[in-house]
């Protein structure tokens, strides 16, 4: 639990009415983390895309097809309450993935893991990627690759950082300047920045001058019919991936669509018009 | 010893403590990391300072301002510039990812010559003494207008030089690949008269009918697109997508009507006849109705009744009503033509039908309307030089007025009457349809010089290979283009010194001339393209150094616009998908996979969908209700009048039944194994359809059959 109130609690809304699918976002992460490239990509599997966007349907037949996009990172989990015992943290036999009290990041170190990938294995989002290959770019290319993100070696499992090499340049810009405040735009991911929908926005939860808190609007109480839920939004709007699990993401999606809302969870036929106006988001039809 | 309970439980005690505190825990783990990543090689990418420099984007038409992140002068990242007046800090996945187009595999790092089939470097001289050579053999047989060259677009300084350079060597046969600022420029010269362009002020109009304009897929200035359709729910502007099938842009529209393929001009003339049989057009706008108007409302009324339209068009007569109604009482309406990204094969009948539903309307100049802007003039090239051999070639009427009419000549004719051709960011041998009837064409061409970054499919099949420049290693002036209401010109500086051996475009072409010498040279006096570029962009020059762009129409366009409506009140022939098969193949443009020029990045590929490319093979999207006996993911053979190809099926309800959809652009055969060898160029199985009235290929389809393989 945060008990310390400056801390920060770093989190996203991705508004999936505005996502057009055409994954810029993708691309600016992985130009600005070093995700290596593959001859053959088309092996969704084994596709190292630390911002991942699906392709959601309605399943209706021709003419009342819908369609959106769902953008992905890493959920950045809170775990059960919110304690920080996010499922990757808890199962990681090597310490190299932990929760950042102070910011709500999980991390991901890679001299420390070994390939293990009993985090991949706990993590409900396939949010987390093994390198299986050693990573090769083409003679020269290597020269654009970032010193701001080591760039990973093959046996460890990587993931989205919500761009921390960002947060500590941000973190060191607000010391130099004498402040102990990040300013809002002074720390943003790569793929927020790229968007050119403005489908993202990023900011600190716990802040409530910050857009993200402003959109979600974190209910503090855990849920009454969950206590493992924490941080629920009070935007009907607003749903989280498997919020029942109560592995507490910090990245929230937004719809004006039911149908889409419906999909961030696998609900049994008729209980998502039993749980809609307790779990994730109220119908507005 | 005893061992009573005391002892063992002290035995226990010590042991759980001694393996807590034990390293050897650690130092496993420790092992098991060093062991399980055992690299052969660690790049640690070098540190230093840090900056940030502006530059312009010319990857496509877009022109996007964006922002280089460097570490000690080493570009690492793109990124959106903001402010900027086309984008806005938004930025797309092909920009961001143009640092791999600056290592790219398949860049040509030196000038090369074809030598027994394969291809040779050489150096600077000695390339451009041989262009000049071969091309100096034509002057001297008094043949210059055996010379053709062909541009990706016609806009800008570089595109400058080379007309400048034909008209100084006396050839007319200077050809653009056509591409939506092409067809909207010959739209408006059909409705308006020469010298104008059409811009669209979607950002904001309160109702948007959109004739499969892929708003969101690519169209026009992509990210301004983008960014438009973003703010489009909070303006409460109404988007009704028409076209075949749910594109981005329609799954994101307030209404989506499927609409039989190729049928858009129709339904749109059946529009106007709406507008004009409820007098629903704006009386004030119609004063400026010039030529045929008379004549125009009779036909549509005649030709266009609301049941036949239906039949055609497949969409009831009821909606064509309802859409029509609702945009001519929309406040500021616009009506896009130019399906998909708006480029390729499209035709003339459409374009024109679908602006005058923006003429009716009367919303043209005025805010949230369409704009009739005089065509860019920022550029003031010196008048070329022509000596008598010049003159006399410049007076010869051109071979062809498209790439596929030039490519229909030289197939007809037994010796081609190209003899040299000068090829300038263009892959004409991939973009345009049946492309292996253009590379035919062009091995008929005795001497062929492809000026471009890569070795592409075109540049395979030329003599000689000038390399040139990416936008990021060069100086260059970037008009905006395609459809935005503002014209904005941005200046690309140079990010990072030639990572090759090669040159800007611009100074390829003042070298070209000065290896011919004569006047030729004399046309050419520049000391070097970035002279040339401060000459002729005199007029704005200082300010666009100063602030890296100038906004040249801010306002609106100024006085009145006559409309000429001959051209439609002939009633010009649809053009149909050609064949007799079940099916309509249609091309969808998919943003990750830009059509023509550059082929994608190896990033753009990597986030292609595994239900469009799986290893190397190539999906096409089927509505299930007409897949008969195929099966989702399985094998299957199509074929059209143009060939057949294997396939994966993929079911699609978002598009008609008996519309077979395939994405556009991939199919490269390039030396890049991240973006070779991956699926199938549609443009192989559709052959082109010349529209007599503009003279381009306006197939955009073709029919075709699917069986179980």
């Amino acid at each position: 639990m945060i008990h310390d109130k400056k801390a920060h609690k770093y989190g996203m809304v991705i508004d999936l009415d505005k996502c057009t699918g055409c994954g810029t976002c993708a691309v600016s992460c992985m130009s600005e983390n070093n995700v290596p490239f593959k001859e053959d990509e088309s092996d969704k599997k084994d596709s190292i895309t630390w911002m991942r966007v699906y392709r959601l349907t309605n399943n209706k037949p021709f003419p009342d097809t819908e369609v959106a996009f769902l953008p992905r990172p890493c959920q950045h989990c809170g775990g059960k309450g919110d304690h920080g015992h996010s499922p990757c943290v808890s199962v990681c036999p090597a310490t190299a993935t932990d929760y950042g009290y102070d910011t709500g990041i999980v991390s991901q170190i890679y001299t420390r893991c070994f390939g293990c990938r009993y985090c991949m294995a706990a993590c409900p989002y396939h949010a987390r990627y093994f390198n299986w290959w050693d990573p090769v770019w083409p003679e020269g290319m290597e020269k654009y690759l970032s010193p701001n993100v080591s760039p990973r070696m093959r046996g460890v499992v990587e993931k989205c950082s919500f761009c921390y090499h960002r947060y500590q340049l941000a973190r060191e810009k607000a010391y130099a300047s004498g402040s102990d405040e990040i300013p809002e735009a002074d720390y943003q991911t790569a793929c927020t920045t790229a968007c050119p929908a403005g489908a993202i926005v990023f900011g600190d939860l716990n802040n409530p001058s910050h857009k993200v808190h402003q959109i979600v609007k974190p209910d503090p109480h855990p849920d009454p019919l969950n206590p493992d839920v924490v941080g629920k939004s009070r935007n009907p709007k607003v749903f989280r991936l498997l919020e029942r699990l109560g592995t507490n993401p910090k990245v929230y999606y937004m719809s004006e669509r039911e149908w889409v809302r419906k999909l961030g969870d696998h609900y049994l036929d008729g209980e998502w018009d039993k749980v809609k106006n307790v779990y994730g988001s109220a119908s507005h039809e | 010893m005893k061992v009573d309970r005391r002892s063992f439980l002290g035995l226990g005690i010590g042991a759980v403590a001694g393996i807590a505190i034990s390293p050897v825990g650690a130092k496993l783990t420790d092992d098991f990391s060093i062991w399980t990543q055992n690299w052969p090689w660690t790049p640690v990418p070098p540190d230093g300072e840090v900056s940030y420099d502006r530059t312009v984007c010319h990857l496509c038409p877009g022109a996007c301002g964006i922002s280089v992140r460097k570490i000690d002068g080493r570009p690492v990242k793109i990124e959106g510039l903001d402010p900027y007046p086309v984008n806005n800090g938004g930025v797309c996945l092909h920009g961001i990812a143009g640092l791999q187009y600056l290592y790219d595999p398949s860049r040509v790092k030196s000038p090369m010559k074809k030598v027994n089939n394969r291809f040779v470097p050489i150096s600077w001289d000695e390339a451009l003494t041989m262009v000049a050579d071969r091309l100096g053999e034509l002057r001297n047989d008094q043949k210059p207008d055996t010379l053709a060259c062909i541009t990706g677009s016609d806009q800008g300084s570089v595109p400058g030089l080379f007309k400048h350079f034909m008209a100084a060597f006396g050839s007319p046969n200077y050809l653009t690949m056509p591409d939506l600022e092409s067809w909207l420029v010959r739209t408006a010269k059909t409705l308006h008269g020469d010298a104008y362009t059409l811009g669209f002020d979607i950002d904001h109009s309160d109702f948007i009918l959109s004739f499969g304009a892929g708003l969101i897929d690519g169209w026009g200035s992509p990210v301004a697109c983008i960014q438009t359709m973003g703010n489009r729910r909070q303006r409460q502007a109404t988007l009704v997508q028409i076209e075949p099938r749910l594109s981005n842009t329609a799954a994101s529209a307030n209404q989506w009507i499927p609409i039989n393929p190729g049928t858009e001009a129709d339904l749109a003339m059946g529009m106007c006849a709406v507008l004009l049989k409820e007098n629903l057009f704006d009386p004030v706008f119609a004063q400026g109705f010039k030529g045929g108007f008379m004549r125009f409302t009779a036909m549509v009324q005649k030709e266009y009744p609301l049941d036949k339209v239906a039949g055609v068009t497949g969409i009831s007569a009821a909606d064509i009503q309802k859409t029509a109604v609702a945009f001519a009482k929309a406040k500021m309406p616009v009506a896009l033509p130019g399906k998909g990204r708006g480029e390729g094969a499209q035709n003339l009948k459409e374009f024109a039908a679908v602006h005058t539903l923006n003429c009716l309307s009367g919303n043209v100049n005025k805010q949230g309307g369409t704009f009739v802007k005089p065509l860019p003039k920022y550029l003031n090239f010196p008048d070329p030089v022509q000596d008598a051999v010049a003159l006399k070639g410049a007076a010869a009427a051109p071979l062809a007025g498209s790439v596929q009419e030039l490519v229909t000549r030289i197939d007809k004719s037994g010796e081609s009457p190209v003899k040299a051709l000068l090829v300038y960011n263009a892959n004409p041998c991939f973009a345009l349809n049946d492309p292996s009837r253009i590379r035919a064409a062009f091995e008929k061409i005795p001497f062929k010089v492809c000026v471009t970054s890569f070795m592409d499919e075109t540049a395979m099949v030329s003599d000689v290979i000038l390399p040139v420049s990416t936008f990021l290693e060069r100086m260059e002036d970037v008009p905006s283009k395609a459809g935005l209401a503002a014209t904005v010109v941005g200046l690309s500086k140079p990010m990072i010194k030639p990572v090759f051996n090669t040159r800007s475009p611009g100074d390829v072409v003042i070298g070209m001339a000065r290896a011919l010498g004569g006047d030729m040279a004399k046309n050419f006096a520049w000391d070097s393209y970035d002279a040339c570029l401060e000459q002729v962009t005199a007029r704005i020059w200082g300010p666009l150094v100063r602030k890296g762009h100038v906004v040249l129409s801010e306002n609106l366009p100024a006085g009145s616009v006559e409309t000429d409506f001959e051209f439609l009140a002939q009633n010009p022939e649809t053009v149909k998908p050609a064949g007799d098969l079940e099916f309509t193949l249609i091309p969808i443009d998919y943003f990750r996979v830009p059509p023509t020029v550059p082929a994608p990045s190896p990033f753009a590929i990597k986030t292609v969908s595994d239900r469009i490319l799986k290893g190397t093979d190539m999906f096409v999207e089927i509505n299930p209700q007409s897949a008969k006996n195929l099966k989702d993911g399985g094998f299957a053979t199509l074929t059209t009048p143009a060939g057949s190809v294997p396939v994966r099926v993929h079911f699609n309800d978002g598009i008609m039944p008996g519309v077979i959809g395939m994405v556009k652009g991939l199919g490269h055969t390039l030396d890049n194994k991240y973006v070779s060898g991956k699926g199938v160029n549609i443009n192989a199985l559709i052959s082109p359809k010349i529209e007599p009235d503009s003279g381009m290929d306006a197939a955009f389809g073709i029919k075709a059959g699917i069986s179980k393989a």
